[in-house]
């Protein structure tokens, strides 16, 4: 089936099979290898993407479901040179190790700040259950997250965040 | 991680999705797809042609019809935590995470009757509606007669749960839950609401078969005593690895006298 | 703190919690992973895994998918016999060691559920799956067994004929009789009966491998998930697919965590490269998570029996240990070795113990084979020891952290011989105590614990010291011990005409922050700026030959080398220094970033210059070779000995059983800190898969050997809500031994976080029910049914 995605702002048109999961389109068709798959039971949170704003584990969607859909990865976020706040949050506060699950954190944990500028540590900790880390014990990416608010808040890279 | 391969189509409206399905029995109804998908990614279900409905307007959205809230099948979680309608909310807080939330919907997870999830506790306690249409036409059935067995609810083959009608009225309600550590879904979970005419009523999920009223406890609290223990019986329980079923049971007189608590 | 280095540093880097150099393409989704990595005309392949934990294969119908789409080939145990391939070997021989044949892909048997018993090779991944369900294979099934105990009880199910009694080995160290002299004057003893759990290690990347094969020059290249690709190429070229050596290049780029399952060799690496040979295009496979959970090399699992004695003043007299090992189906690298020298040698603990005995029996069974999981034996050990003086503290009514003080091998006693064959270099235990103490505010903690009693919350609050071996490892110690390798490591200094610098080593970093550390240590060395320098590792083709990353080695060993191969450049340098500015090489400090002489500051020359003249050579001492590159190899003298006190409280909700990590505080000594940040998250992430297997974890099987927690929907690993900040501090004892002083922190967090949380669940159970034990992990239903059993005055539910 044909499908057309807008990924990161450009729109993709690829034929795809029906049982392609968005994040295997993601990775396989657009090379857009930023996004990770950790499980096989859409419970390791690591594929997290946006649809129209809406976090998602984009191994739980076909990609014949987002078509005609706005997609945000990892690779939308920010480039090294300018940065989104979450992704200097994760840098600043060793928020990260192997770097494995960090898309999906920093994804999941941008929609938290959409929705709540100032969360606690526990809304933190509650919004991310659905994001595994093996490496860090979760403490520098609480840390991490709360700085990006702070960042956010003091609108250093404003222009950056109100587009997310 | 690869579903058996499979046709795919985008149903245009519920008569649609209703004819489709009646042309074609092993068509799968595909809403959020957070039940549906993980299993079809493991092989453990591999249906030859999927409908999708979770495009379907008709099926969006929450809306006042008298007494009553109604909520649209493919309403997500996220959207019923942002709601006002009763106890819904609170319990959608504790479904899946938020990636989840934002995919997966009220009425995929009603139909789809797992034994596990939260909402069917949800749908007792508040005395919820649930508006199926089939190829004869439209029926609704009571929160009582929905939840039939493991996976199985009223709604039959070749039909679609439409639409939940919540009564509102509703003056307070709490949802007690005790999370499965690795999969958070409820190995027990009570909910319990005082309705417009003072009168509580309560149900468990997770513990049992199928979700289930509490009729003990909701005689106990009406007659306004304490919730007290054996709300249940253990025999009646699931018992895993996780949870005998004793244990099961006795979570549930511990999680109902602590709605009871809250619920004041 | 207790002591500094040593020596008086100026250094700009080291101890700065910079923040990592390799993390922005980690942030920005521009990480290099295996999977991510696409070669033209690449296939895909699929593995067929046994569904039984023990069967045999009376055939394998290839027919019942060839003619699929997209199906290239079907490889099965015939294949890799026809091939010539060898056993995939063990690394670590003890003894008598009875090690059964592990081929790449199962020939006649099944051994456990999800070893390989054929391989798909298709065009894409979906039509290998496709196929992988399809296939028809023809098992026959076998008696089994899961458990080591039931495993050498008369009668069980044989794992493997070559095995009979599916005993592997008879290990012991230390002296018996001492023991049981000790025993018969002892004022008191008492006795545990231990399970030390099957865990899962569950890196999030899953493992990975892609190999390519060019025909006219005969060179394989292999991408995988390794920790030591150096290893990946020995064993692969030399005793399992015989290639030249150099003809194979093993990369092991990104790696999202290891935890030591990414240390072994995999059947699935020898298939990759069969299976591109035969092909004549690469070919890639990607575990899915369910097949990780029956094929990478699993943790723990240990049943033991402690004893302890002491006398009549609480001095410790003598500690016994026997445990059961499963090893799994198979023996993988270090097998033989994790429950042996890296267990047994750390049952002494932190104590002056007079006689310590400790026998292992490793057992083979029907389940995934077991090697080295972050901590590798000394979690066991730190358990096996932390438990039993626990119990003592309480047989004899001690506070448990005075009981340890007053037991504790003092500063004076180091370097101090233990029992049990290590000898302990430096330590000073008592100021990581009483730190962790006072940062926990351990008396307000007892106090409230005392509050609490009797209410439907209490508190349960654990102190444990401990001391590990890590920095693996002396060569010709662990030769003598077994090891079938070196454990030295290596580095490669290459200095750039412009003054730019490039750092190779050996080890490899999949988390742990090397390109950040080594060069903080590389700029302080050379006082360069650290952003003119990189790290390169995980190539053998870039890289020097080096041993890579596991008993946390990297900085006390790799790191060593680094030192001790910048010394070499910056000798050459203050020579060619001195040559361009016409003085001798006494005369010439190296000061400031500038190689100047004394007493004429104005009178310099920077790095770059000493750089850019090596390369041109117009004017350097004579017989001096151009460049300045140089290489060392480092072997240590010892281990290290990183030690700590770690404090846990938990809460206990006795209606419902379920445990809450409140708080978690630790004081570690690791040697001066090279990157604060980085050694904090180290702990960080340890304490987690600590806490995790005291709360949460367990590769739970039936007794037949299948798997009941093969997913993440049945193997519980902490989440975000599971776990609370983390409270840090050091002490700094350098390593008397390695040019930095440093010791290992990559698994102390492990090595003591298990101990820890388990203790403060049974003590808040000790104090308010009189349980003294309860095996790992602490969940719910097994919690509520010991309080309740109690409570109503049934005594102990020790066993359930």
């Amino acid at each position: 089936m044909n499908v057309t995605v807008n990924v990161n702002g450009k729109p993709y048109t690829r034929d795809v099979e029906p049982r392609t999961l968005l994040v295997h389109f993601l990775r396989e068709d657009l090379l857009l290898t930023g996004t990770h798959v950790g499980c096989d039971t859409s419970q390791c949170g690591a594929c997290t993407v946006h649809i129209g704003g809406e976090a998602v584990k984009s191994c739980t969607v076909l990609a014949v479901q987002a078509d005609g859909l706005d997609v945000k990865t990892i690779e939308g976020m920010g480039t090294p040179g300018d940065l989104h706040p979450l992704q200097t949050g994760f840098w600043e506060k060793h928020g990260l190790q192997c770097g494995y699950c960090t898309p999906g954190m920093i994804m999941a944990s941008a929609e938290l700040l959409k929705h709540n500028a100032n969360p606690s540590e526990e809304e933190i900790r509650y919004h991310l259950e659905g994001n595994y880390c093996r490496c860090t014990g979760y403490h520098n990416i609480v840390k991490a997250v709360q700085h990006a608010a702070e960042i956010m808040a003091q609108g250093e890279q404003a222009g950056q965040a109100a587009d997310d | 991680m690869y579903p058996a391969n499979f046709d795919y189509q985008k149903a245009a409206s519920v008569d649609d999705a209703i004819k489709a399905m009646s042309d074609n029995p092993e068509l799968k109804i595909i809403a959020g797809g957070h039940s549906l998908l993980p299993a079809m990614k493991l092989r453990l279900a591999q249906p030859p042609a999927l409908l999708d409905i979770f495009n379907l307007e008709e099926l969006k959205g929450i809306k006042e019809d008298g007494d009553f809230y109604v909520v649209g099948a493919m309403v997500t979680h996220a959207d019923v935590m942002r709601s006002k309608i009763p106890l819904f909310p609170e319990v959608a807080g504790w479904v899946g995470d938020p990636m989840v939330r934002n995919r997966g919907t009220i009425g995929g997870s009603l139909a789809h009757a797992d034994p596990s999830a939260d909402y069917p506790a949800a749908a007792l306690a508040t005395g919820a509606e649930f508006v199926i249409r089939g190829m004869g036409g439209e029926r609704t059935v009571g929160a009582d007669e929905m939840f039939l067995g493991m996976f199985e609810s009223a709604v039959e083959a070749g039909e679609l749960l439409t639409h939940i009608r919540i009564p509102k009225g509703i003056s307070s309600s709490v949802y007690e839950k005790y999370r499965h550590p690795a999969s958070h879904y409820a190995i027990v979970g009570v909910a319990m609401a005082r309705h417009a005419d003072g009168q509580i009523r309560a149900a468990y999920t997770g513990a049992a078969e199928k979700a289930a009223r509490l009729p003990k406890l909701e005689e106990r609290l009406n007659a306004g005593q304490d919730a007290g223990t054996g709300l249940v019986e253990g025999a009646d329980m699931l018992g895993d690895r996780f949870a005998s079923a004793e244990f099961r049971a006795h979570l549930v007189d511990v999680l109902s006298d602590r709605a009871a608590k809250r619920l004041g | 703190m207790t002591s500094n280095s040593g020596e008086s540093r100026t250094d700009k880097y080291f101890g700065q919690a910079l923040k990592r150099k390799e993390d922005p393409r980690f942030i920005t989704g521009a990480g290099n992973y295996t999977d991510d990595i696409v070669l033209p005309g690449m296939l895909h392949a699929a593995m067929v895994r046994s569904p039984y934990p023990h069967a045999k294969i009376n055939g394998i119908n290839k027919d019942s998918v060839l003619g699929m789409p997209g199906v290239e080939a079907v490889l099965t145990g015939q294949d890799i016999v026809d091939a010539g391939i060898g056993s995939i070997p063990v690394g670590w021989l003890l003894p008598e060691l009875k090690t059964p044949a592990h081929p790449a892909i199962a020939l006649t048997e099944a051994n456990h559920v999800g070893d390989i018993v054929a391989v798909i090779v298709a065009e894409t991944r979906a039509l290998a799956e496709d196929a992988a369900a399809m296939l028809e294979v023809d098992y026959e099934p076998l008696p089994s067994v899961a458990f080591a105990g039931a495993a050498i009880a008369e009668g069980a199910p044989v794992v493997h004929d070559d095995v009979p009694g599916n005993v592997a080995f008879n290990w012991e160290i230390g002296d018996a009789t001492a023991v049981q002299e000790q025993f018969n004057v002892a004022h008191k003893t008492v006795k545990l009966k231990l399970k030390n759990q099957r865990l899962i290690p569950n890196a999030i990347e899953p493992r990975a491998s892609l190999a390519q094969f060019t025909p006219a020059s005969g060179e394989y290249l292999l991408y995988t998930t390794s920790q030591n690709p150096h290893i990946h190429r020995l064993i692969l070229a030399a005793f399992v697919m015989n290639i030249p050596e150099h003809k194979l290049r093993v990369i092991s780029p990104d790696v999202g965590g290891g935890f030591g399952s990414k240390i072994f060799q995999y059947q699935e690496e020898v298939i990759m490269l069969l299976a591109a040979r035969l092909m004549g295009r690469p070919v890639k496979w990607t575990a899915r998570r369910s097949e990780a959970f029956v094929s990478d090399m699993q943790g723990r699992d240990h049943e033991t029996e402690t004893e302890m004695a002491v006398d009549k003043d609480g001095k410790m007299l003598a500690f016994r240990v026997n445990t059961l090992a499963n090893l799994g189906a198979y023996q993988t690298l270090f097998a033989p070795a994790v429950p042996t020298y890296l267990y047994g040698t750390l049952c002494n603990g932190v104590y002056k113990l007079p006689a310590v005995h400790v026998k292992v029996q490793g057992v083979m069974t029907n389940t995934v084979p077991v090697d080295a999981y972050r901590g590798a034996g000394r979690p066991e050990a730190t358990y096996a020891v932390e438990r039993t003086v626990d119990a003592m503290a309480h047989a004899i009514g001690e506070d448990p952290a005075e009981f340890r003080r007053k037991n504790f091998i003092q500063p004076e006693d180091f370097p101090y011989q233990t029992p049990v064959a290590l000898v302990y270099d430096s330590g000073n235990y008592e100021p990581a105590l009483d730190m962790a103490l006072n940062m926990m505010k351990y008396q307000e903690l007892r106090a409230e614990q005392e509050r609490m009693k009797g209410s439907n919350k209490i508190l349960g609050v654990s102190v444990i010291s401990y001391v590990e071996a890590c920095g693996l490892a002396p060569s010709a110690l662990v030769g003598q011990l077994g090891a079938q390798a070196g454990q030295w490591e290596s580095s490669l200094v290459r200095v750039y005409p412009t003054g730019k610098v490039e750092l190779f080593t050996g080890s490899h970093s999949h988390g742990q922050g090397h390109e950040t550390a080594f060069p903080q240590i590389a700029a302080d060395e050379l006082q360069i700026p650290i952003e003119d320098i990189d790290l390169v590792h995980g190539d053998t083709g870039r890289m020097p030959y080096g041993w890579g990353t596991y008993g946390s080695r990297s900085a006390a060993v790799g790191g060593s080398a680094l030192k001790v191969a910048l010394q070499k450049i910056t000798a050459k340098a203050r020579k060619i220094a001195a040559h361009l500015l016409e003085a001798s090489e006494e005369d010439v400090e190296h000061e400031g970033g500038v190689f100047r002489i004394k007493g004429a500051p104005d009178k310099s020359k920077t790095f770059f210059d000493v750089a850019l003249m090596a390369h041109l050579a117009h004017s350097l001492p004579d017989g001096m070779e151009p460049g300045l590159e140089a290489t060392a190899f480092y072997d240590p003298k010892n281990f290290v000995y990183p030690f700590g006190t770690h404090i846990a409280v938990v809460e206990i909700d006795t209606d419902t059983g379920k445990v809450d990590l409140r708080n978690y505080g630790c004081v570690d000594d690791c040697g001066p800190l090279i990157n604060p940040l980085i050694v904090e998250g180290q702990v960080h992430g340890g304490i987690a898969q600590g806490a995790g297997q005291a709360l949460w974890e367990e590769g739970a099987y039936d007794e037949e050997g299948n798997l009941l927690a093969a997913s993440y929907m049945e193997y519980t690993m902490p989440r975000s809500d599971d776990l609370p900040m983390f409270q840090i501090d050091h002490t700094v004892t350098p390593s008397p031994h390695n040019p930095l002083g440093v010791k290992g922190i990559g698994e102390s967090g492990t090595i003591a976080g298990s101990s820890a949380v388990a203790n403060a669940v049974l003590d808040a159970l000790w104090v308010e029910c009189g349980i003294e034990h309860m095996d790992m992990p602490y969940t719910a239903e097994k919690v509520w049914k010991a309080i309740r059993a109690s409570r109503a005055g049934m005594g102990q539910a020790a066993d359930d």
